[in-house]
Protein backbone atom coordinates (compact mmCIF):
# COMPACT_ATOMS: atom_id res chain seq x y z
CA UNK A 1 0.00 0.00 0.00
CA UNK A 2 2.39 2.83 1.00
CA UNK A 3 5.27 0.77 0.69
CA UNK A 4 6.18 -2.91 -0.98
CA UNK A 5 9.62 -2.97 0.78
CA UNK A 6 7.59 -4.98 3.75
CA UNK A 7 7.04 -7.46 0.67
CA UNK A 8 10.73 -7.28 -0.35
CA UNK A 9 12.45 -7.64 2.44
CA UNK A 10 10.48 -10.69 3.36
CA UNK A 11 11.96 -12.26 0.66
CA UNK A 12 15.51 -11.16 2.05
CA UNK A 13 15.28 -12.78 5.57
CA UNK A 14 13.25 -15.48 6.56
CA UNK A 15 12.97 -14.36 9.91
CA UNK A 16 11.45 -11.55 8.51
CA UNK A 17 8.78 -13.71 6.87
CA UNK A 18 8.33 -15.83 9.66
CA UNK A 19 7.48 -12.39 11.06
CA UNK A 20 4.95 -11.32 8.67
CA UNK A 21 3.35 -14.64 8.50
CA UNK A 22 2.12 -14.39 12.19
CA UNK A 23 1.15 -11.23 11.68
CA UNK A 24 -0.98 -11.71 8.55
CA UNK A 25 -2.83 -14.62 10.78
CA UNK A 26 -2.75 -12.39 13.61
CA UNK A 27 -4.43 -9.71 12.00
CA UNK A 28 -7.31 -12.01 10.26
CA UNK A 29 -7.96 -13.51 13.70
CA UNK A 30 -9.26 -9.70 15.10
CA UNK A 31 -10.55 -8.83 12.00
CA UNK A 32 -12.93 -11.45 12.30
CA UNK A 33 -13.33 -11.36 15.78
CA UNK A 34 -13.99 -7.68 15.51
CA UNK A 35 -16.85 -8.28 13.25
CA UNK A 36 -18.23 -11.10 14.80
CA UNK A 37 -18.85 -9.18 17.73
CA UNK A 38 -20.37 -6.22 16.18
CA UNK A 39 -24.27 -7.23 16.04
CA UNK A 40 -25.18 -5.22 13.74
CA UNK A 41 -22.54 -6.56 11.06
CA UNK A 42 -22.78 -10.60 11.85
CA UNK A 43 -26.54 -10.58 12.45
CA UNK A 44 -27.77 -8.60 9.13
CA UNK A 45 -24.75 -10.41 7.32
CA UNK A 46 -25.56 -14.09 8.51
CA UNK A 47 -29.27 -13.72 9.51
CA UNK A 48 -30.89 -12.14 6.37
CA UNK A 49 -29.94 -14.67 3.88
CA UNK A 50 -30.35 -17.36 5.98
CA UNK A 51 -33.95 -16.07 7.25
CA UNK A 52 -34.66 -15.51 3.17
CA UNK A 53 -33.83 -19.49 2.42
CA UNK A 54 -36.01 -20.28 5.83
CA UNK A 55 -39.05 -18.34 3.73
CA UNK A 56 -38.36 -18.34 0.49
CA UNK A 57 -36.39 -21.76 0.11
CA UNK A 58 -38.29 -23.81 3.13
CA UNK A 59 -41.17 -22.59 4.21
CA UNK A 60 -43.13 -21.36 0.64
CA UNK A 61 -41.94 -23.46 -2.01
CA UNK A 62 -40.90 -26.66 -0.88
CA UNK A 63 -42.16 -28.93 -3.71
CA UNK A 64 -41.17 -26.47 -6.71
CA UNK A 65 -38.46 -27.22 -8.84
CA UNK A 66 -36.64 -25.05 -11.60
CA UNK A 67 -34.81 -26.56 -14.41
CA UNK A 68 -33.14 -29.82 -13.01
CA UNK A 69 -32.99 -28.90 -9.34
CA UNK A 70 -35.89 -28.03 -6.77
CA UNK A 71 -35.97 -24.46 -5.48
CA UNK A 72 -34.59 -25.31 -1.91
CA UNK A 73 -31.38 -26.32 -3.31
CA UNK A 74 -31.19 -23.70 -5.86
CA UNK A 75 -31.67 -21.37 -3.36
CA UNK A 76 -28.88 -22.28 -1.64
CA UNK A 77 -26.19 -21.41 -4.19
CA UNK A 78 -28.40 -17.71 -4.76
CA UNK A 79 -28.68 -17.04 -1.25
CA UNK A 80 -25.18 -18.13 -0.61
CA UNK A 81 -24.34 -15.84 -2.85
CA UNK A 82 -26.00 -12.94 -1.50
CA UNK A 83 -24.53 -13.91 1.41
CA UNK A 84 -21.11 -13.99 0.07
CA UNK A 85 -21.28 -10.73 -1.14
CA UNK A 86 -23.18 -8.54 1.96
CA UNK A 87 -20.31 -10.37 3.84
CA UNK A 88 -17.52 -8.97 1.58
CA UNK A 89 -19.13 -5.71 0.84
CA UNK A 90 -20.03 -4.71 4.36
CA UNK A 91 -16.28 -5.16 6.07
CA UNK A 92 -14.45 -4.08 2.94
CA UNK A 93 -16.92 -0.52 2.09
CA UNK A 94 -18.08 -0.17 5.41
CA UNK A 95 -15.33 -1.08 7.29
CA UNK A 96 -12.71 0.65 5.39
CA UNK A 97 -14.74 4.03 4.93
CA UNK A 98 -15.21 4.25 8.48
CA UNK A 99 -11.10 3.23 9.38
CA UNK A 100 -10.10 5.38 6.79
CA UNK A 101 -12.28 8.26 7.27
CA UNK A 102 -12.38 8.44 11.47
CA UNK A 103 -8.43 7.58 11.55
CA UNK A 104 -7.88 4.48 12.42
CA UNK A 105 -6.26 3.38 9.04
CA UNK A 106 -3.75 5.83 9.61
CA UNK A 107 -2.67 4.37 13.12
CA UNK A 108 -2.09 1.35 11.34
CA UNK A 109 -0.57 2.91 8.00
CA UNK A 110 2.12 4.61 10.74
CA UNK A 111 3.23 1.56 12.64
CA UNK A 112 5.38 -1.47 10.88
CA UNK A 113 2.15 -3.65 9.62
CA UNK A 114 2.85 -5.36 6.32
CA UNK A 115 0.38 -3.36 4.20
CA UNK A 116 -0.95 -5.83 2.88
CA UNK A 117 -1.70 -7.68 5.98
CA UNK A 118 -4.88 -5.20 6.71
CA UNK A 119 -6.64 -6.20 2.95
CA UNK A 120 -5.79 -9.67 3.48
CA UNK A 121 -7.94 -9.79 7.22
CA UNK A 122 -10.42 -8.27 5.19
CA UNK A 123 -10.68 -10.69 2.60
CA UNK A 124 -9.98 -13.35 5.42
CA UNK A 125 -12.49 -12.17 7.30
CA UNK A 126 -15.60 -12.25 4.68
CA UNK A 127 -14.66 -15.64 3.53
CA UNK A 128 -15.45 -17.14 7.34
CA UNK A 129 -18.42 -15.08 7.63
CA UNK A 130 -18.97 -16.57 4.01
CA UNK A 131 -18.60 -19.41 4.87
CA UNK A 132 -20.59 -20.06 8.03
CA UNK A 133 -23.70 -18.14 6.26
CA UNK A 134 -22.95 -21.15 3.07
CA UNK A 135 -22.57 -24.17 5.76
CA UNK A 136 -25.86 -22.92 7.32
CA UNK A 137 -28.02 -22.69 4.22
CA UNK A 138 -26.58 -26.22 3.23
CA UNK A 139 -27.47 -27.94 7.29
CA UNK A 140 -30.92 -26.18 6.95
CA UNK A 141 -31.10 -27.44 3.22
CA UNK A 142 -30.40 -31.09 4.06
CA UNK A 143 -32.26 -31.16 7.10
CA UNK A 144 -35.70 -29.30 6.41
CA UNK A 145 -35.77 -28.78 2.83
CA UNK A 146 -35.08 -31.92 1.27
CA UNK A 147 -31.79 -30.81 -0.35
CA UNK A 148 -29.63 -34.06 -1.61
CA UNK A 149 -26.59 -33.31 -2.24
CA UNK A 150 -23.12 -35.16 -2.71
CA UNK A 151 -20.47 -34.23 -0.45
CA UNK A 152 -18.17 -33.21 -3.15
CA UNK A 153 -20.88 -31.06 -4.76
CA UNK A 154 -21.06 -29.08 -1.28
CA UNK A 155 -17.37 -28.75 -1.14
CA UNK A 156 -17.56 -27.52 -4.60
CA UNK A 157 -20.20 -24.83 -4.35
CA UNK A 158 -18.49 -23.76 -0.98
CA UNK A 159 -15.26 -23.43 -2.59
CA UNK A 160 -16.51 -21.54 -5.33
CA UNK A 161 -18.27 -19.00 -3.07
CA UNK A 162 -15.32 -18.87 -0.75
CA UNK A 163 -13.80 -17.83 -4.06
CA UNK A 164 -16.60 -15.39 -4.45
CA UNK A 165 -15.58 -13.02 -1.59
CA UNK A 166 -12.49 -11.73 -3.76
CA UNK A 167 -14.46 -9.85 -6.38
CA UNK A 168 -16.92 -8.65 -4.13
CA UNK A 169 -14.08 -7.47 -1.41
CA UNK A 170 -12.33 -5.24 -4.32
CA UNK A 171 -15.54 -3.74 -5.18
CA UNK A 172 -16.14 -2.94 -1.40
CA UNK A 173 -12.10 -1.54 -1.50
CA UNK A 174 -13.48 1.09 -4.32
CA UNK A 175 -16.61 2.08 -2.35
CA UNK A 176 -14.79 1.91 0.88
CA UNK A 177 -12.39 4.89 -0.91
CA UNK A 178 -14.80 6.76 -1.85
CA UNK A 179 -17.49 6.70 0.00
CA UNK A 180 -17.72 8.59 3.51
CA UNK A 181 -17.85 6.94 6.97
CA UNK A 182 -21.47 7.91 7.32
CA UNK A 183 -22.65 7.56 3.68
CA UNK A 184 -20.78 4.08 2.99
CA UNK A 185 -23.46 2.04 4.72
CA UNK A 186 -26.26 3.35 2.64
CA UNK A 187 -24.44 3.55 0.05
CA UNK A 188 -23.42 -0.30 0.26
CA UNK A 189 -26.97 -1.24 0.84
CA UNK A 190 -28.32 0.95 -2.19
CA UNK A 191 -25.74 -1.32 -4.54
CA UNK A 192 -26.20 -4.43 -2.88
CA UNK A 193 -29.82 -5.21 -2.53
CA UNK A 194 -31.16 -4.11 -6.18
CA UNK A 195 -28.00 -6.02 -7.99
CA UNK A 196 -28.80 -8.69 -5.27
CA UNK A 197 -32.42 -8.87 -7.30
CA UNK A 198 -31.73 -7.56 -10.39
CA UNK A 199 -29.45 -10.71 -10.21
CA UNK A 200 -31.50 -13.10 -9.69
CA UNK A 201 -30.39 -13.95 -6.20
CA UNK A 202 -34.00 -13.34 -4.14
CA UNK A 203 -36.29 -14.91 -7.18
CA UNK A 204 -35.10 -16.75 -9.98
CA UNK A 205 -34.15 -15.50 -13.21
CA UNK A 206 -36.48 -17.11 -15.03
CA UNK A 207 -39.67 -15.51 -13.37
CA UNK A 208 -38.12 -12.01 -13.60
CA UNK A 209 -39.05 -9.59 -16.77
CA UNK A 210 -37.13 -10.43 -20.08
CA UNK A 211 -35.31 -7.07 -19.88
CA UNK A 212 -33.92 -7.85 -16.20
CA UNK A 213 -32.93 -11.19 -17.17
CA UNK A 214 -30.66 -9.50 -20.26
CA UNK A 215 -29.68 -6.46 -17.86
CA UNK A 216 -28.45 -9.32 -15.06
CA UNK A 217 -25.65 -10.53 -17.58
CA UNK A 218 -23.61 -7.10 -16.64
CA UNK A 219 -23.63 -7.59 -13.08
CA UNK A 220 -21.25 -9.57 -10.79
CA UNK A 221 -23.69 -11.51 -8.47
CA UNK A 222 -25.28 -13.46 -11.46
CA UNK A 223 -22.09 -14.81 -12.71
CA UNK A 224 -21.17 -15.74 -8.88
CA UNK A 225 -24.55 -17.10 -8.76
CA UNK A 226 -24.40 -19.20 -12.28
CA UNK A 227 -21.03 -20.99 -11.11
CA UNK A 228 -22.50 -21.56 -7.87
CA UNK A 229 -26.08 -22.87 -9.30
CA UNK A 230 -23.37 -25.34 -11.76
CA UNK A 231 -22.17 -26.85 -8.83
CA UNK A 232 -25.28 -28.45 -7.13
CA UNK A 233 -26.55 -29.88 -11.07
CA UNK A 234 -28.57 -26.63 -11.77
CA UNK A 235 -29.10 -25.60 -15.25
CA UNK A 236 -26.55 -22.61 -15.67
CA UNK A 237 -26.62 -20.03 -18.11
CA UNK A 238 -23.36 -19.26 -20.04
CA UNK A 239 -19.52 -20.70 -20.19
CA UNK A 240 -18.33 -20.94 -16.35
CA UNK A 241 -15.13 -19.53 -18.31
CA UNK A 242 -17.13 -16.45 -19.18
CA UNK A 243 -18.16 -16.65 -15.56
CA UNK A 244 -14.79 -16.67 -14.33
CA UNK A 245 -13.26 -13.88 -16.62
CA UNK A 246 -16.10 -11.58 -16.29
CA UNK A 247 -15.69 -11.68 -12.32
CA UNK A 248 -11.63 -11.78 -12.65
CA UNK A 249 -12.14 -8.27 -14.77
CA UNK A 250 -14.28 -7.11 -12.60
CA UNK A 251 -11.69 -7.37 -9.37
CA UNK A 252 -9.38 -6.08 -11.79
CA UNK A 253 -11.91 -2.92 -12.10
CA UNK A 254 -12.71 -2.02 -8.57
CA UNK A 255 -9.33 -2.90 -7.35
CA UNK A 256 -7.88 0.13 -10.28
CA UNK A 257 -10.74 2.52 -8.41
CA UNK A 258 -9.52 2.06 -5.24
CA UNK A 259 -6.05 2.44 -5.86
CA UNK A 260 -7.08 5.73 -7.57
CA UNK A 261 -8.99 6.54 -3.98
CA UNK A 262 -5.90 5.89 -2.05
CA UNK A 263 -3.98 7.71 -4.04
CA UNK A 264 -6.53 10.56 -3.90
CA UNK A 265 -6.50 10.01 0.18
CA UNK A 266 -2.21 10.69 0.19
CA UNK A 267 -2.82 14.24 -0.61
CA UNK A 268 -5.42 14.62 2.05
CA UNK A 269 -6.21 15.09 5.53
CA UNK A 270 -6.29 11.28 6.29
CA UNK A 271 -5.74 8.09 4.15
CA UNK B 1 16.83 8.63 38.81
CA UNK B 2 13.35 10.55 38.66
CA UNK B 3 12.32 11.88 35.85
CA UNK B 4 12.30 15.56 36.55
CA UNK B 5 16.66 15.01 37.62
CA UNK B 6 17.35 13.24 34.53
CA UNK B 7 15.29 16.29 32.60
CA UNK B 8 17.22 18.87 34.52
CA UNK B 9 20.52 16.42 33.70
CA UNK B 10 19.88 16.57 29.81
CA UNK B 11 18.96 20.31 29.98
CA UNK B 12 21.80 21.43 31.40
CA UNK B 13 24.47 19.22 29.47
CA UNK B 14 22.40 20.42 26.43
CA UNK B 15 22.92 24.25 27.59
CA UNK B 16 25.78 23.93 29.35
CA UNK B 17 28.41 22.89 26.97
CA UNK B 18 26.25 23.55 23.92
CA UNK B 19 26.50 20.69 21.84
CA UNK B 20 23.52 17.72 21.68
CA UNK B 21 22.71 14.93 21.23
CA UNK B 22 22.57 12.88 17.81
CA UNK B 23 19.81 14.02 15.65
CA UNK B 24 17.08 11.07 15.20
CA UNK B 25 15.03 12.68 13.16
CA UNK B 26 14.70 15.29 11.09
CA UNK B 27 12.68 18.04 8.40
CA UNK B 28 14.75 19.37 6.05
CA UNK B 29 13.70 22.38 4.52
CA UNK B 30 10.01 20.96 4.30
CA UNK B 31 7.14 22.73 2.34
CA UNK B 32 3.48 20.85 2.44
CA UNK B 33 0.33 22.43 0.75
CA UNK B 34 -2.68 20.52 0.95
CA UNK B 35 -4.02 22.38 -2.66
CA UNK B 36 -4.03 25.58 -2.22
CA UNK B 37 -3.39 25.75 1.38
CA UNK B 38 0.37 25.59 2.82
CA UNK B 39 0.25 23.68 5.98
CA UNK B 40 4.13 23.76 6.08
CA UNK B 41 6.31 26.11 5.20
CA UNK B 42 10.38 25.56 4.51
CA UNK B 43 10.44 23.99 7.91
CA UNK B 44 13.62 22.82 9.70
CA UNK B 45 13.37 20.81 12.84
CA UNK B 46 15.47 18.21 14.40
CA UNK B 47 14.34 15.80 16.98
CA UNK B 48 17.76 14.92 18.84
CA UNK B 49 18.45 11.20 21.08
CA UNK B 50 16.76 11.64 24.35
CA UNK B 51 14.97 14.38 24.33
CA UNK B 52 10.99 15.46 24.77
CA UNK B 53 10.75 17.75 21.94
CA UNK B 54 7.64 20.14 22.25
CA UNK B 55 6.37 21.00 19.13
CA UNK B 56 3.86 23.89 20.34
CA UNK B 57 1.13 25.61 18.51
CA UNK B 58 -2.85 26.79 17.80
CA UNK B 59 -5.02 24.33 16.02
CA UNK B 60 -3.72 24.18 12.34
CA UNK B 61 -0.30 25.75 13.25
CA UNK B 62 1.01 23.03 11.06
CA UNK B 63 1.84 20.47 14.05
CA UNK B 64 0.00 17.25 12.89
CA UNK B 65 1.28 17.64 9.22
CA UNK B 66 4.97 17.98 11.02
CA UNK B 67 4.03 13.87 12.73
CA UNK B 68 2.39 13.20 9.59
CA UNK B 69 5.83 14.16 7.32
CA UNK B 70 7.57 11.95 9.84
CA UNK B 71 5.98 9.03 9.79
CA UNK B 72 5.71 8.70 6.29
CA UNK B 73 2.18 9.60 5.97
CA UNK B 74 2.13 12.33 4.11
CA UNK B 75 4.73 13.55 1.49
CA UNK B 76 6.09 16.38 1.35
CA UNK B 77 5.81 19.01 -1.51
CA UNK B 78 9.26 20.33 -0.51
CA UNK B 79 12.04 19.65 0.86
CA UNK B 80 12.86 16.07 3.09
CA UNK B 81 12.17 13.82 6.07
CA UNK B 82 14.97 11.67 7.49
CA UNK B 83 14.02 9.48 10.01
CA UNK B 84 16.99 7.33 11.60
CA UNK B 85 18.88 8.66 8.67
CA UNK B 86 16.60 7.01 6.13
CA UNK B 87 12.68 7.21 4.79
CA UNK B 88 9.96 7.15 7.53
CA UNK B 89 7.97 4.75 4.91
CA UNK B 90 10.62 1.58 4.89
CA UNK B 91 9.19 -0.71 7.66
CA UNK B 92 13.01 -0.91 8.92
CA UNK B 93 12.52 2.50 10.35
CA UNK B 94 8.95 1.98 11.10
CA UNK B 95 10.06 -1.10 13.31
CA UNK B 96 12.08 1.53 16.21
CA UNK B 97 8.90 4.23 16.18
CA UNK B 98 5.97 3.92 18.01
CA UNK B 99 2.96 6.75 17.24
CA UNK B 100 -0.13 8.26 18.80
CA UNK B 101 -2.45 9.92 16.69
CA UNK B 102 -5.47 11.69 16.98
CA UNK B 103 -8.28 9.33 15.83
CA UNK B 104 -12.43 9.44 16.03
CA UNK B 105 -12.86 5.94 16.23
CA UNK B 106 -10.80 2.91 17.15
CA UNK B 107 -12.69 -0.76 16.51
CA UNK B 108 -14.57 -0.88 20.06
CA UNK B 109 -15.18 -4.52 19.85
CA UNK B 110 -11.50 -5.81 20.12
CA UNK B 111 -10.19 -5.96 24.33
CA UNK B 112 -7.77 -3.41 25.29
CA UNK B 113 -5.15 -7.04 25.58
CA UNK B 114 -6.32 -7.91 22.18
CA UNK B 115 -5.49 -4.28 20.48
CA UNK B 116 -2.14 -4.55 22.40
CA UNK B 117 -1.24 -8.59 21.39
CA UNK B 118 -2.30 -7.25 17.50
CA UNK B 119 0.16 -4.28 17.14
CA UNK B 120 2.85 -6.09 19.37
CA UNK B 121 3.11 -8.84 16.78
CA UNK B 122 4.13 -6.08 14.32
CA UNK B 123 7.29 -5.56 16.23
CA UNK B 124 10.09 -7.75 16.11
CA UNK B 125 11.20 -7.27 19.25
CA UNK B 126 8.00 -6.13 21.60
CA UNK B 127 7.89 -5.27 24.87
CA UNK B 128 6.10 -8.16 26.77
CA UNK B 129 2.47 -7.49 27.54
CA UNK B 130 2.67 -7.31 30.88
CA UNK B 131 5.21 -4.61 30.65
CA UNK B 132 3.19 -2.57 28.33
CA UNK B 133 0.05 -2.57 30.44
CA UNK B 134 2.03 -1.71 33.73
CA UNK B 135 3.99 1.24 31.92
CA UNK B 136 0.48 2.41 30.09
CA UNK B 137 -1.60 1.51 33.52
CA UNK B 138 -3.77 -0.51 31.72
CA UNK B 139 -3.61 -3.81 34.05
CA UNK B 140 -6.84 -3.16 35.74
CA UNK B 141 -8.94 -3.15 32.69
CA UNK B 142 -6.77 -5.06 30.28
CA UNK B 143 -10.12 -7.53 29.70
CA UNK B 144 -12.68 -4.74 28.44
CA UNK B 145 -13.94 -4.09 25.49
CA UNK B 146 -12.10 -0.86 23.70
CA UNK B 147 -15.84 0.69 23.21
CA UNK B 148 -16.67 0.04 26.86
CA UNK B 149 -13.37 2.84 28.41
CA UNK B 150 -13.88 6.71 29.16
CA UNK B 151 -11.78 9.18 27.24
CA UNK B 152 -8.40 8.85 29.58
CA UNK B 153 -8.42 5.05 29.32
CA UNK B 154 -8.66 4.99 25.69
CA UNK B 155 -5.71 7.70 25.14
CA UNK B 156 -4.26 5.14 27.45
CA UNK B 157 -4.67 2.30 25.17
CA UNK B 158 -3.84 4.32 22.42
CA UNK B 159 -0.31 5.63 24.10
CA UNK B 160 0.00 1.38 24.87
CA UNK B 161 0.06 0.69 21.12
CA UNK B 162 2.87 3.30 20.52
CA UNK B 163 4.65 2.21 22.86
CA UNK B 164 4.34 -1.81 22.94
CA UNK B 165 7.09 -2.49 20.36
CA UNK B 166 9.60 -1.22 22.38
CA UNK B 167 10.62 1.52 19.68
CA UNK B 168 13.57 4.34 20.26
CA UNK B 169 11.64 7.67 18.69
CA UNK B 170 8.06 8.06 19.96
CA UNK B 171 5.66 10.62 17.96
CA UNK B 172 2.54 11.67 20.64
CA UNK B 173 -0.02 14.04 18.44
CA UNK B 174 -1.88 15.86 21.09
CA UNK B 175 -1.66 12.76 23.48
CA UNK B 176 -3.82 14.32 26.21
CA UNK B 177 -6.48 17.01 24.40
CA UNK B 178 -10.19 16.47 25.98
CA UNK B 179 -8.40 14.60 28.69
CA UNK B 180 -9.47 15.90 32.57
CA UNK B 181 -6.99 17.02 34.61
CA UNK B 182 -6.31 13.85 36.40
CA UNK B 183 -6.23 11.99 33.62
CA UNK B 184 -3.59 14.34 31.82
CA UNK B 185 -1.56 14.13 34.95
CA UNK B 186 -1.32 10.60 34.89
CA UNK B 187 -0.41 10.10 31.05
CA UNK B 188 2.47 13.03 31.91
CA UNK B 189 3.50 10.58 33.96
CA UNK B 190 4.07 8.21 31.66
CA UNK B 191 5.33 10.09 29.58
CA UNK B 192 8.33 11.14 31.75
CA UNK B 193 8.56 7.25 32.25
CA UNK B 194 9.44 6.79 29.00
CA UNK B 195 11.92 10.11 29.01
CA UNK B 196 13.39 8.11 32.02
CA UNK B 197 13.79 5.05 29.72
CA UNK B 198 16.45 6.86 27.53
CA UNK B 199 13.29 7.42 24.70
CA UNK B 200 12.81 10.12 22.52
CA UNK B 201 9.80 11.98 21.78
CA UNK B 202 8.17 14.82 19.59
CA UNK B 203 5.01 15.92 21.79
CA UNK B 204 2.61 17.96 19.97
CA UNK B 205 0.22 20.39 22.09
CA UNK B 206 -1.14 23.76 22.04
CA UNK B 207 -1.07 23.68 25.92
CA UNK B 208 1.95 25.50 26.90
CA UNK B 209 1.57 24.49 30.55
CA UNK B 210 1.96 20.77 29.14
CA UNK B 211 5.37 21.93 26.73
CA UNK B 212 6.56 23.08 30.20
CA UNK B 213 5.75 20.04 32.40
CA UNK B 214 6.86 17.69 29.77
CA UNK B 215 9.27 18.91 27.32
CA UNK B 216 13.31 19.24 27.33
CA UNK B 217 13.29 21.57 24.15
CA UNK B 218 10.23 23.33 22.75
CA UNK B 219 9.41 24.50 19.15
CA UNK B 220 6.25 27.58 18.92
CA UNK B 221 4.91 26.54 15.15
CA UNK B 222 2.53 29.20 14.22
CA UNK B 223 0.91 29.00 10.66
CA UNK B 224 3.07 26.53 9.21
CA UNK B 225 6.34 28.48 10.15
CA UNK B 226 8.28 27.91 13.33
CA UNK B 227 7.78 30.91 15.65
CA UNK B 228 10.22 30.34 18.54
CA UNK B 229 12.62 27.55 19.66
CA UNK B 230 14.35 27.24 23.07
CA UNK B 231 13.74 25.40 26.74
CA UNK B 232 10.30 25.87 28.57
CA UNK B 233 11.31 28.88 30.61
CA UNK B 234 12.92 30.80 27.33
CA UNK B 235 9.81 29.95 25.59
CA UNK B 236 7.93 31.28 28.80
CA UNK B 237 10.00 34.13 29.49
CA UNK B 238 9.04 35.01 25.87
CA UNK B 239 5.64 34.73 25.55
CA UNK B 240 3.24 37.22 27.27
CA UNK B 241 3.94 37.17 30.99
CA UNK B 242 1.50 37.05 33.77
CA UNK B 243 -2.11 38.29 33.91
CA UNK B 244 -2.64 40.18 37.72
CA UNK B 245 -6.51 41.26 38.13
CA UNK B 246 -7.48 43.07 41.29
CA UNK B 247 -9.64 45.85 42.46
CA UNK B 248 -7.68 48.64 44.21
CA UNK B 249 -8.06 52.54 44.10
CA UNK B 250 -4.95 52.97 42.28
CA UNK B 251 -5.75 54.85 38.99
CA UNK B 252 -4.94 52.96 35.89
CA UNK B 253 -2.09 55.39 34.54
CA UNK B 254 -0.65 54.98 37.98
CA UNK B 255 -0.69 51.14 37.71
CA UNK B 256 0.60 51.88 34.23
CA UNK B 257 3.74 53.90 35.24
CA UNK B 258 4.81 50.91 37.43
CA UNK B 259 7.75 49.04 35.91
CA UNK B 260 7.00 45.20 34.31
CA UNK B 261 3.80 46.64 33.36
CA UNK B 262 2.71 46.23 29.91
CA UNK B 263 -0.73 46.87 29.82
CA UNK B 264 -4.09 47.76 32.37
CA UNK B 265 -7.87 47.11 31.61
CA UNK B 266 -10.08 48.48 33.59
CA UNK B 267 -12.65 45.25 33.93
CA UNK B 268 -15.44 46.37 35.62
CA UNK B 269 -14.62 47.06 39.62
CA UNK B 270 -11.31 45.67 38.12
CA UNK B 271 -8.26 46.10 36.90
CA UNK B 272 -6.84 43.96 34.43
CA UNK B 273 -2.86 43.91 34.51
CA UNK B 274 -0.31 42.46 32.25
CA UNK B 275 2.71 42.28 33.15
CA UNK B 276 5.91 40.64 32.17
CA UNK B 277 6.01 39.02 35.77
CA UNK B 278 3.88 39.18 38.46
CA UNK B 279 5.75 39.44 41.69
CA UNK B 280 7.51 42.87 41.31
CA UNK B 281 4.06 44.25 40.36
CA UNK B 282 2.17 42.92 42.77
CA UNK B 283 4.62 44.49 45.37
CA UNK B 284 4.45 47.75 44.29
CA UNK B 285 0.83 47.62 43.87
CA UNK B 286 0.23 46.09 47.65
CA UNK B 287 2.69 48.59 49.08
CA UNK B 288 0.68 51.78 48.04
CA UNK B 289 -2.73 50.69 48.25
CA UNK B 290 -3.85 48.77 51.41
CA UNK B 291 -7.02 48.36 50.31
CA UNK B 292 -6.52 46.24 47.72
CA UNK B 293 -9.12 42.95 47.04
CA UNK B 294 -9.34 40.27 45.10
CA UNK B 295 -5.84 39.46 43.56
CA UNK B 296 -6.09 36.74 41.03
CA UNK B 297 -2.52 35.82 39.08
CA UNK B 298 -2.68 33.88 35.98
CA UNK B 299 0.04 32.92 33.38
CA UNK B 300 -0.90 35.07 30.32
CA UNK B 301 -2.97 32.38 27.97
CA UNK B 302 -1.50 30.42 25.16
CA UNK B 303 -3.19 32.79 22.52
CA UNK B 304 -1.08 35.69 23.99
CA UNK B 305 1.88 33.82 24.06
CA UNK B 306 1.59 33.04 20.29
CA UNK B 307 0.73 36.58 19.37
CA UNK B 308 3.67 37.90 21.68
CA UNK B 309 6.07 35.19 19.77
CA UNK B 310 4.99 35.39 16.25
CA UNK B 311 4.99 39.44 16.51
CA UNK B 312 8.68 39.06 17.39
CA UNK B 313 9.11 37.80 13.90
CA UNK B 314 6.96 39.86 12.29
CA UNK B 315 4.65 37.33 9.96
CA UNK B 316 3.06 38.45 7.20
CA UNK B 317 1.32 35.41 6.40
CA UNK B 318 -2.12 34.57 4.68
CA UNK B 319 -5.26 33.96 6.59
CA UNK B 320 -5.80 30.26 4.90
CA UNK B 321 -2.94 28.60 6.21
CA UNK B 322 -2.89 25.23 7.92
CA UNK B 323 -5.14 22.72 8.10
CA UNK B 324 -4.84 19.80 10.79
Amino acid sequence: MATTSAALTSVVSPRRFNHDLAVYVKEAKYEFLKYLRIPVYSFSTVLFPVMFYVLFGLLMNRQGTIGQVSVSTYLIASYGTFGVMGASLFANGVGVASERGLGWMQVKRASPMPPFAYFFAKLVASMIFGSIIVLLLLILGIAFGGVHIALLSALKLLAVLIMGAIPFCAMGLAIGYFAGPNSAPALVNIIYLPISFASGLWIPLAFLPKFLQKFATVLPPYHLAQLALQTVGGFGHGLNSTHWEFLAGFTLLCLGIARLGFHRDEGKTYG
Amino acid sequence: MSASVLRSLQESEQKGNGNMSPVVASLNRISKNYGEVQALRNVNLAIHAGELLALLGPNGAGKTTAVKLLLGLAKPTAGNVSVFGGNPVEAEFRMRTGAMLQVAKVPETLRVREHIDLFSSYYLNPLPMSETLAIAGLESIKDRKFGELSGGQRQRVLFALAICGNPDLLFLDEPTVGLDVEARRLLWEQIRKLLARGKTVLLTTHYLQEADALATRVIVINRGVIAAEGTPSEIKARSAGKQIRCVTSLSIDAVRRMPGVVEVLQDREALQIKATEAEPVLRQILASDQAISGIEVTSAGLEEAFLALTEDHNLTQPETLGSN
